[in-house]
């Protein structure tokens, strides 16, 4: 079994084929259980590689599997190829671990769907993708995964291609899922369009785009500062913008949650909106090259987690919440790359995918529970229904708030700990404000879905908005239940892990951080030394805004404050600011569609029909009243039209060649 | 001497148009069996090239040379190398698509319907192989007639105009290429029309930009190239469903085709002059392309639209003059081929459901007609450049070479690569997603087996070139070198 890492994507690409092809007419188990068998297989060999991967000495813990040259054209040259190196190890278990258990959970959560086999396919599809993403050994591989999972995404939040909208006992509109899908592509391609230019000038700046050679020619061939690097490293950041939803292409991924919710959970959370964070850390040799870039990246990152943070104060859709909190947290992410602390943004990204898929799946749950009703104004009292759900939820709300010994505690202290040592004070300050604003949303959604009293009635009807076409859950009255095992099991495995999961990242003062020795030999950077005094300090300031937060969120949401009105009302513009998420999608429709639509319009009716075709049909009217005279030779007959033209032809030919 | 396979290859479809116009006219089947008879051996004939081609060597192949009109220098020298024996290969494939994808749509004379398409089979192959401008001009001129008539007489409301417009645009561009074909004939002192004896002749640099012009003024109205392009949309759209795949995916070659094997050749010091003006061009016609195909109501005029766009990329990666860019131009000639043809199969399809072509009056078809609409998806994926599909590597390569000879070019065209996610995506939300509101819709049937085979051996190409690419890539290498150096070398004596 030396050459085993093709068979990592190419197990579930193998159940993507055979659902896609054959799953409507497999019975229902089979094709959702085919689906959790290749994904759970492809788990299975990502630890076999991984443990191979680890029995090698720490300089050498790369396993690098060529299947074939993929194109070859001159010089170029990109080969279907992967590579295992620590980073990749991360990723790979991350992913199919992490889907492994979603996809068990979807078991239970799509039970209800007709095109259940659909919904497997495309999962499975997603995970080939992600994983051919995360596993090759250059650029334009990376690539086919990167706009693979893109196309996965726009499948499965266009999932319920046919609603217009997913909404169930709410006022408020949401984009439907067929635009959001149709949205997130087009904005992800904007994205693209930067990445695919930078590999182009990497290209042609290494003359290859393996890993190896472009990290081994940027070490030897470029200073630090080097202008070539600093443009390439922006066009790379440009797609990873899009794909992990930073500002300012992120847009798309709040509408993103039209999808079905294990979807969110695995391609909208844990995921799929990582590659970028993924592929910076990849390529962090380029970018350590580049400190403009490094500077631009963490301020991006940082405004991304404060802005995103300020609208999931006001949301009031459980997975609106979680989907901004997603934004802001992979804005936490880039501020650690930024800061040169790669580790540390990897580190937050595996935690971040056990407690957000976690809350996602949770928040499945709860869904489920309550025939699809997610506003949380109609929500509370549900921990009495659903305790395992409840309790689950409160470990990733816990993670997610940063509240000691939980994961997300670690990996954020961690980053928030390196951008202060990084020198990046301001940058650190906004983030602990961010950090308080997280675990303030977070515990607002918790009380107002599970704290309280019911805001619902036993039996109570609620309606989706397309209710013709989408009839039966709302027909039933409400009665709250707890999950079945097949979705509880998986909550309480990721519970776990969003509990436990910081540990192999203890802080200096606490223990040792395995996760970064780990990752050692990938990054190679020099230990940043902090005293302990600093790091105490630093990490009672994070634990602070942690307990702040939730403070606050306690005494505006337990009981019947009004402090949450009486604050809207003073402040309506910054109320109104969030809440219409500063108009950023009304920007981009003023600015860009409309003015391209106009655009568009004057080329098709003006140029092409005033201009290019006025002149055209001049010309043939000309023509035509030339021919009145010879009317009778052709009466409009195309046959005699043309052979008439053919003679023509050949007259002009043999009266031109006879005369030499 | 060995097989005579270029002959054969343009003789049978002739001599399958005579056996057609024998047998009786009264008997649908046994001509619609004919004629698929026909176009497959045809094929299979083509395939013979496939498995016998050298890939090492830049020189023509399967030469065949005859005297014809000898006093005047003019023979019939046909043969392929590894780029144009591709464009041999799609033309057959595509036939043998288009064929059975007349059979429900065309029910009145269909003896004509098949005769024309086999002279029109004929008459591009030719072009593909001609070795000599006489000939060539003679299959370029032959092309055009059938096509005419089969929009003019099988096409939808305005085939008489679309078919007048097609002629007219494509006549005048020809005439004036008639004319340079003669000239050269007597500028160089050749005295001959072999193009491979006058690729040696200097053309005199205060004729080539003349020549060059008129070359590429026919070219440039097959292609279509901005602002020459309004002759296309209107063909598309009234045209029948074969006539639409046969045109973008085959005729539109044609042009960009010459280019390649007139323009760069006959004209190199030429070429790189006005290379400048034709990019420029070519990136109008991407970003414009797009832009209108994305507010078309008709879907057959969006597809047209968008083959603007994309034939903008081919002729970007023909005059950057670069081996990558060079390599997935004539890639993307095939992979355009198969996706802009599936496209239009995929719309002829839906107007024989539907009798209509309107974006507005679908909507919700996914749930109605799930396998037509997978396969409408990943054709879209296709057209829009999706890694692991046809279209990505060709359109990459081209974006690639570019970059060398200026990163601005690569800038501008790839922008075409985000519209066209807007205009495919905008369309396919608009046809197949949504509730089904419209109850003409609430009752079509699915692909049928037989368009179910032609759906499955269309993806089946366009997943098999996604993933190896260098099937295309790799034969045509030495011949792209070869042309790189004509024109590298030419320039280099100037």
């Amino acid at each position: 079994m030396s050459q085993m890492l093709w068979l990592i994507p190419a197990l579930p690409l193998v159940g993507a084929i055979i659902n896609g092809a054959i799953g409507k007419r497999l019975p229902r188990a089979m094709s959702a259980w085919l689906a959790v068998l290749m994904v759970t297989a492809s788990f299975g060999v990502s630890v076999l590689a991984v443990l191979n991967l680890v029995a090698l000495p720490e300089d050498a813990r790369v396993i690098h599997e060529t299947l074939y040259q993929w194109v070859g054209v001159g010089s170029f040259s990109a080969n279907v190829a992967f590579w295992l190196d620590p980073l990749s190890a991360v990723m790979i278990l991350v992913v199919t671990g992490v889907g492994a258990l979603i996809h068990i959970y979807s078991v239970g959560y799509m039970a209800h769907e007709e095109d259940y086999a659909r919904f497997f396919a495309a999962m499975n599809l997603f995970a080939f993708a992600m994983l051919t993403l995360v596993l090759a050994d250059n650029y334009l591989l990376m690539y086919l995964g990167w706009e693979g999972v893109g196309v996965c995404s726009y499948l499965l939040i266009g999932f319920w291609f046919n609603r217009d909208s997913v909404a169930v006992g709410t006022d408020e509109k949401f984009l439907s899922p067929r635009s959001s899908a149709t949205k997130a592509f087009v904005v992800n391609r904007i994205g693209d369009f930067g990445f695919m230019l930078g590999v182009i000038l990497m290209f042609w700046t290494f003359g290859s785009l393996a890993f190896e050679d472009v990290f081994q020619g940027a070490e030897t061939m470029f200073q630090v500062g080097a202008p070539v690097i600093t443009i390439m490293t922006l066009l790379l950041f440009m797609g990873a913008t899009g794909k992990s939803a930073q500002v300012p292409l992120y847009i798309w991924l709040p509408d993103a949650m039209a999808g079905p919710t294990p979807v969110s959970a695995l391609i909208h959370a844990a995921t799929m909106v990582t590659a970028g964070v993924y592929m910076v850390a990849r390529s962090h040799v380029l970018y350590e090259l580049a400190p403009t870039t490094l500077a631009v990246v963490a301020v991006i990152g940082t405004l991304t987690a404060f802005i995103a943070a300020t609208i999931a104060l006001v949301q009031n859709d459980l997975k609106r919440v979680l989907a901004f909190s997603t934004v802001s947290q992979l804005g936490y992410m880039f501020f650690a790359l930024g800061v040169s602390a790669f580790s540390a943004g990897i580190f937050h990204l595996m935690t971040h995918a056990f407690f957000k898929a976690l809350l996602f799946l949770a928040a499945g749950a709860v869904m489920h529970a309550m025939n699809e009703m997610i506003d949380m104004r109609r929500l509370g009292g549900l921990r009495k229904y659903m305790p395992i759900t409840f309790a689950t939820f409160l470990v990733g709300a816990l993670a997610l708030s940063g509240f000691p010994l939980f994961s997300g505690f670690f990996s954020k202290d961690e980053i928030l700990a390196k951008g202060f040592a990084h020198g990046e004070v301001g940058l650190w300050a906004v983030s602990v404000v961010t950090a308080l604003m997280t675990a303030f949303y977070t515990f607002r959604a918790v009380i107002l879905t599970f704290g309280g009293k019911p805001r619902w009635k036993e039996g109570e009807i609620v309606t989706a908005q397309d209710e013709d076409e989408h009839s039966g859950h709302g027909a039933r009255g409400l009665h709250p239940h707890e999950a079945p095992p097949v979705m509880w099991v998986p909550l309480a495995v990721l519970a776990v892990l969003a509990a436990f999961g910081g540990f192999i990242g203890l802080p200096h003062v606490l223990g040792t951080n395995y996760f970064d020795q780990f990752l050692e030999p990938v990054f190679q950077q020099p230990h940043v030394e902090i005293s302990e005094t600093l790091e105490w300090t630093l990490i009672a300031i994070s634990t602070a805004a942690a307990l702040v937060g939730m403070f606050i969120a306690f005494r505006f949401y337990r009981g019947s404050s009004t402090a949450p009105a009486r604050l809207t009302s003073y402040y309506p513009w910054l109320y109104n600011l969030w809440v219409n998420k500063y108009w950023v999608d009304q920007f981009y429709d003023f600015a860009v569609a409309r003015p391209g639509r106009w655009l568009a319009n004057a080329f098709w009716v003006d140029v092409d029909g005033r201009i290019i075709n006025g002149i055209a049909d001049g010309l043939g009217r000309t023509f035509k009243n030339v021919g009145q005279s010879l009317r009778s030779l052709h009466a409009g007959y195309m046959r005699g039209y043309a052979l008439a033209m053919l003679i023509g032809i050949v007259v002009v030919i043999a009266i031109v060649v006879m005369r030499p | 001497m060995s097989l005579p396979i270029l002959s054969l290859l343009i003789g049978l479809p002739f001599v399958a148009a005579v056996i057609m116009a024998l047998l009786p006219r009264g008997n649908p089947s046994l001509l619609k069996g004919w004629a698929l008879a026909a176009v497959a051996l045809e094929f299979l004939l083509s395939l013979y090239l496939l498995f016998n081609l050298d890939h090492d060597t830049s020189a023509m192949q399967f030469v065949e040379n005859y005297a014809w009109i000898p006093q005047f220098g003019i023979s019939y020298t046909v043969g392929v190398d590894g780029l144009s024996f591709w464009l041999v290969l799609l033309t057959t494939f595509l036939m043998l698509i288009a064929i059975p994808a007349s059979f429900s749509e065309i029910n009145e004379r269909l003896k004509e319907y098949f005769i024309y398409f086999f002279i029109l089979e004929a008459a591009m192959l030719g072009v593909f192989m001609a070795l000599d401008v006489f000939l060539f001009y003679v299959f370029w001129e032959f092309s055009l007639i059938p096509m005419a008539l089969i929009i003019g007489i099988w096409g939808h409301e305005r085939r008489i105009y679309a078919a007048i417009k097609f002629v007219l645009f494509t006549m005048s561009g020809s005439l004036l290429m008639l004319v340079a074909i003669l000239a050269l004939y007597f500028v160089t002192g050749a005295r001959t029309f072999n193009l491979l004896e006058l690729q040696k002749m200097v053309t005199p640099a205060s004729i080539q930009p003349w020549l060059f012009a008129a070359f590429a003024l026919a070219f440039a109205i097959k292609v279509p190239m901005f602002p020459l392009h309004t002759w296309l949309p209107d063909a598309h759209v009234q045209a029948p469903t074969a006539g639409s795949i046969i045109l973008a995916g085959v005729l539109l070659k044609l042009g960009a085709y010459g280019f390649i094997r007139y323009n760069l050749t006959l004209f190199p010091e030429a070429s790189r002059e006005f290379a400048p003006v034709l990019i420029v061009l070519a990136i109008i016609g991407i970003i414009y392309g797009a832009m209108v195909a994305a507010i078309q109501k008709d879907l057959k005029s969006l597809v047209a639209y968008s083959s603007v766009s994309h034939m903008g990329f081919i002729i970007l990666g023909i005059f950057v003059f670069s081996q990558q860019a060079m390599s997935g131009a004539v890639l993307q000639m095939v992979n355009h081929g198969l996706s802009t043809g599936a496209l239009f199969l995929i719309v002829g399809w839906l107007y024989q459901r539907r009798h209509s072509r309107l974006i507005a009056d679908f909507g919700g078809l996914q749930k109605v007609i799930p396998t037509l609409s997978f396969f409408f998806l990943l054709v879209m994926f296709s057209s829009m450049g999706l890694p692991g599909l046809n279209g990505f590597i060709g359109e990459f390569l081209i974006l690639l070479g570019a970059w060398e000879t200026n990163p601005a070019y690569t800038v501008l065209a790839a922008l075409g690569v985000i519209l066209a996610a807007i205009y495919l995506l905008w369309a396919y939300q608009r046809v197949m997603h949504g509730p089904v509101t419209n109850d003409a819709n609430k009752k079509l049937p699915d692909l049928n087996r037989r368009e179910f085979i032609l759906a499955l051996a269309l993806a089946a190409f366009i997943v098999l070139l996604g993933f190896f690419p260098n099937i295309v890539l790799d034969p045509m290498q030495a011949s792209i070198t070869e042309l790189l150096n004509q024109t590298t070398v030419a320039g280099l004596l100037k």
